[in-house]
């Protein structure tokens, strides 16, 4: 096929998708209308309360009221508006305008669903980072590995097996004198007392004591550890990595839940290791709004926040990075170069591990303080949704693991919104896995992986 | 994969006699995979001696001479206790044969999708599906058994295998990999599935999460009185046959080794890669479903959340045991479900939580997807080239 000719077809296929986006838009507008605005009566007011749940440093906002049905009214005509102008001029991002029209149409959901009373805003877009941090940290690890060229999709086992351990790790420095209930002699060892008696004299703060992060380098070295399994089984062994990955999976579910059976059920101090508190940085938690949302969450998330950055900085802006993705895109002609494949893949995967590991330690340490079986419930993977839907950037898979995060937050919430919304919370857990597929299907954008993801490197 | 080993004829082994040939070649078929398993058993015997309390206190106290007798005391209460639970009695091995019959229809959905290059690691959501379809068949009409047993198991494998396509049509047409939208689809059918047993599924007039009951026509038979063993187990054995016909004497089947082995080859060789993808998909899908449907008609006879307990993940062990092939799916199936339904007489003897098996389970697909290490320790030589273990290849392609 000739370059014109190509080029024809694939204008062609735009103008064709974005005829279709146009249609879609315009329908989203009659949605709005006719399922939000004409299903509200003009007496009815929505309230968005601006503070979140608890105490905080910044100052007290008053609640946002408006009118509900002359709210969806302006919201109908403005996403009318993008698709008509779609239909008529047509965007040059067309995925942009996508996501104008959707979050829109999000508020618009939720302008309705608080009719005639009053839904915390703020408190639940507070939910959406909590609920997020697991996946995002799944979906960094996710990308640190794939960039090299390995496929991980242990994440959820490492993830569940850094929870076991970095709560265990944590117990056993805060509970070091606890009293084993089967013998009534000391639980520890003396030396392991002793070391845990040393370390209390010098604790930390009150957000920030030392087990926890005791704990959390537990959890990091776990998926580290793990993740040098994956690594020595698809990088030198040559297995395929998704057999690897799920090996890792089904280990990790056996062995925490026969560990937990046998140890952290009968001996409870083995499976109380305190969380971390919220931590407020101090000036920044004052400001509204982006003050009580960003800069007072507790240690675990400020590092989700320095690892996002971080990831992203390194994979791009440095020699590291750029050696990492040639190795992900095409490792034979890295290797001409004189970059070790091996030895990069080897640190990729595991550096992603220990992303997986502390993103396991969130889920013990970083919210509730205990270890249950199974507790990941599904995360590890929906962290890998993220990184496709990320398109593989650090940056991209934050943002996608906070729509997923506010899928999650906006279900639970809703669960109290029952006479105003009558949607299953099921449905609405149901919509990350419908979005990831549809992007996957190149629905949004084509979500390409790097070109050599999945295929063991041989050097001969 | 060895597909290629079934394609081609076997490479010349020079002045053999041809019996001898045959029983190397069975011995170094089966060795890696006895090897995987006792290795196996022995670090899981390990586990429960190092997690074991007792044993650190008789080393204590009596030396090492009584610590290895209390570790090996351990391990044999836990092993006998395995052994009885599972092959002791006619009951037990009433039981291991149905604990064995899903993993048999799962196992073999697993290994088709291999032979064809596909991962298919949506057996849990296939299998939920089809379990779902079987029970509104089963309780919605009044039929002759005769009719009724049989539209209930199709009614569940096309349920799965449906649910099978979507992710083989996807692969084949917008080039979406099939682990991760077979990963989505699990968690789609469990919300689904439990949103539906609360809602339009739910028992009538009852409070409880749960379906109907089936109606008997549509139960699997039980073959012996006080037994729970059911007809589902020749029902598996005969699909395993099936499948093997379709694999190895059916264009069909032909057709998806060939696009397992090499994509390529396959579409300059006339072979239309949508289709075949598609169809081995949903056969798996279909394969996957009827564990679910077996499940249900055979045993639960109603449906309620927390249905199936890792059948469709366990089945990616049990197709690498089985190296594939439909009859080393059936022994793989059976050592598990012996070992399975074995556990759960240890846990209540020995009180080794059941979860050990999924770590034995985890270990043997070590050894088996990198026999290298089993060769390595038993110091024994590969004799062929076949063990390549490449099954899938990368997001997008």
């Amino acid at each position: 096929m000739s370059t014109a000719a190509l080029s024809a077809t694939t204008s062609a296929i735009k103008e064709k998708r974005g005829i279709g986006m146009g249609i879609f838009f315009l329908a989203a507008a009659l949605a709005i209308f006719v399922l939000f605005a004409l299903n509200s009566t003009a007496d009815m007011t929505t309230s968005f309360g601006l503070n979140p749940g608890a105490k905080t440093n910044a100052p007290k906002l008053e609640s946002w009221v408006f009118s509900t049905q002359n709210a969806l009214y302006l919201l109908a005509i403005v996403v009318a508006f993008i698709g008509g102008w779609q239909l008529a001029r047509g965007f040059k991002r067309v995925n942009l305008a996508l996501l104008v029209v959707a979050m829109v149409f999000i508020f618009a959901f939720l302008t309705w669903a608080a009719r005639d009373t009053s839904m915390n805003l703020l408190g639940m877009f507070s939910a959406s980072l909590l609920r997020a941090a697991p996946i995002a940290f799944g979906a960094l690890s996710g990308i640190l590995c794939e960039r090299a060229g390995v496929i991980n999709i242990a994440i959820e086992g490492m993830m569940l097996s850094g929870a076991m351990v970095s709560v265990v790790v944590a117990s056993i420095f805060r509970n070091y004198d606890a009293i084993n209930p089967a013998t009534g002699a000391p639980l520890f060892p003396a030396w392991l007392a002793g070391i845990g008696q040393t370390l209390d004299n010098y604790n930390m703060s009150n957000a920030l004591p030392w087990y926890l992060i005791l704990g959390l380098i537990g959890g990091m070295l776990t998926g580290g550890i793990l993740a040098a399994f994956h690594a020595w089984l698809s990088i030198t062994y040559k297995v395929d990595q998704i057999v690897s990955g799920t090996v890792i999976n089904i280990f990790s579910v056996g062995i925490t839940s026969f560990l937990s059976q046998r140890f952290l059920q009968p001996i409870q101090d083995l499976n109380s290791g305190g969380t971390f508190k919220r931590l407020p940085i101090p000036g920044l938690s004052s400001i509204p709004i982006i003050g009580p949302l960003l800069f007072e969450n507790s240690f675990i998330i400020y590092l989700l926040f320095i690892l996002v950055i971080a990831v992203f900085v390194m994979l791009f802006y440095t020699r590291w990075g750029l050696r990492t993705i040639a190795v992900g895109e095409h490792p034979e002609a890295a290797d001409t170069l004189g970059i070790n494949v091996f030895k990069m893949r080897y640190v990729n995967v595991i550096l992603g591990g220990m992303i997986a590991g502390i993103g396991g330690s969130y889920f013990t340490i970083g919210s509730v303080g205990r270890f249950d079986e199974v507790l990941t419930a599904g995360k590890g993977f929906i962290g890998l949704a993220a990184m496709i839907f990320g398109k593989w950037n650090p940056l991209g898979a934050f943002g996608a693991s906070l729509i997923f995060g506010f899928a999650d937050a906006l279900q639970q919430k809703l669960q109290i919104f029952q006479e105003n919304v009558p949607i299953p919370s099921e449905f609405m857990l149901m919509a990350p896995y419908l979005v990831t597929m549809i992007v996957l299907a190149g629905a949004i954008g084509q979500a390409i992986p790097p070109a050599a993801d999945g295929q063991p490197y041989d050097k001969d | 994969m060895e597909t290629s080993a079934e394609a081609t004829p076997s490479s010349p082994k020079g002045k053999q006699p041809k019996a001898l040939t045959l029983l190397t070649t069975i011995l170094d078929t089966v060795l890696v995979p006895i090897l995987a398993v006792f290795s196996a058993l022995v670090i899981g015997g390990l586990l429960i001696v190092v997690t074991d309390a007792a044993v650190y206190a008789a080393f204590r106290a009596g030396g090492v001479g009584a610590g290895l007798t209390t570790a090996w005391q351990a391990v044999a209460l836990a092993y006998g206790a395995l052994f009885s639970g599972s092959l002791g009695d006619a009951n037990a091995i009433s039981e291991s044969l149905v604990a064995s019959t899903p993993y048999i229809f799962a196992g073999l959905a697993v290994a088709l999708g291999f032979r064809g290059g596909l991962f298919n690691i949506g057996g849990e959501g296939q299998l939920l599906v089809a379990a779902g379809v079987s029970v509104i068949i089963g309780y919605s009409f009044q039929l002759p058994a005769i009719i009724h047993l049989p539209l209930a198991l199709l009614g569940g494998m096309l349920g799965g295998a449906l649910y099978g396509a979507i992710p083989g049509y996807l692969k084949a047409k917008t080039g979406a990999h099939e682990v991760i939208n077979t990963i989505m689809m699990n968690y789609i059918a469990f919300r689904f599935f439990s949103w539906a047993f609360t809602g339009p599924l739910r028992r009538p007039g009852g409070d409880v999460p749960v379906t109907q009951e089936i109606n008997p026509s549509a139960y699997l038979p039980k073959i012996f009185e006080g037994y729970r063993f059911h007809w589902g187990f020749f029902v598996a054995l005969l699909v395993a046959f099936g499948v093997w016909w379709l694999l190895f004497k059916t264009t069909l089947g032909f057709e998806i080794r060939t696009v397992g082995a090499n994509p390529n080859a396959a579409r300059y060789g006339g072979i239309r890669i949508t289709r075949t993808t598609v169809m081995t998909m949903a056969i798996s899908g279909g394969l996957a479903g009827l564990a679910g449907a077996n499940e249900v008609l055979g045993l639960n006879h109603f449906l309620a959340d927390g249905f199936s307990s890792g059948y469709g993940f366990d089945a990616i062990a049990l197709a690498l045991l089985g190296k594939s092939h439909p009859l080393g799916v059936v022994l793989a199936a059976l050592l598990f479900g012996t070992l399975r339904n074995g556990a759960t007489r240890m846990q209540s003897i020995a009180s080794i939580p059941i979860d050990i098996i999924s770590v034995v389970q985890a270990l043997v697909i070590v050894f088996i997807a990198a026999p290298a290490i089993v060769r390595w320790i038993y110091r024994v030589k590969a004799k062929s080239d076949l063990e390549s273990t490449t099954f899938t290849r990368g997001w997008g392609a």
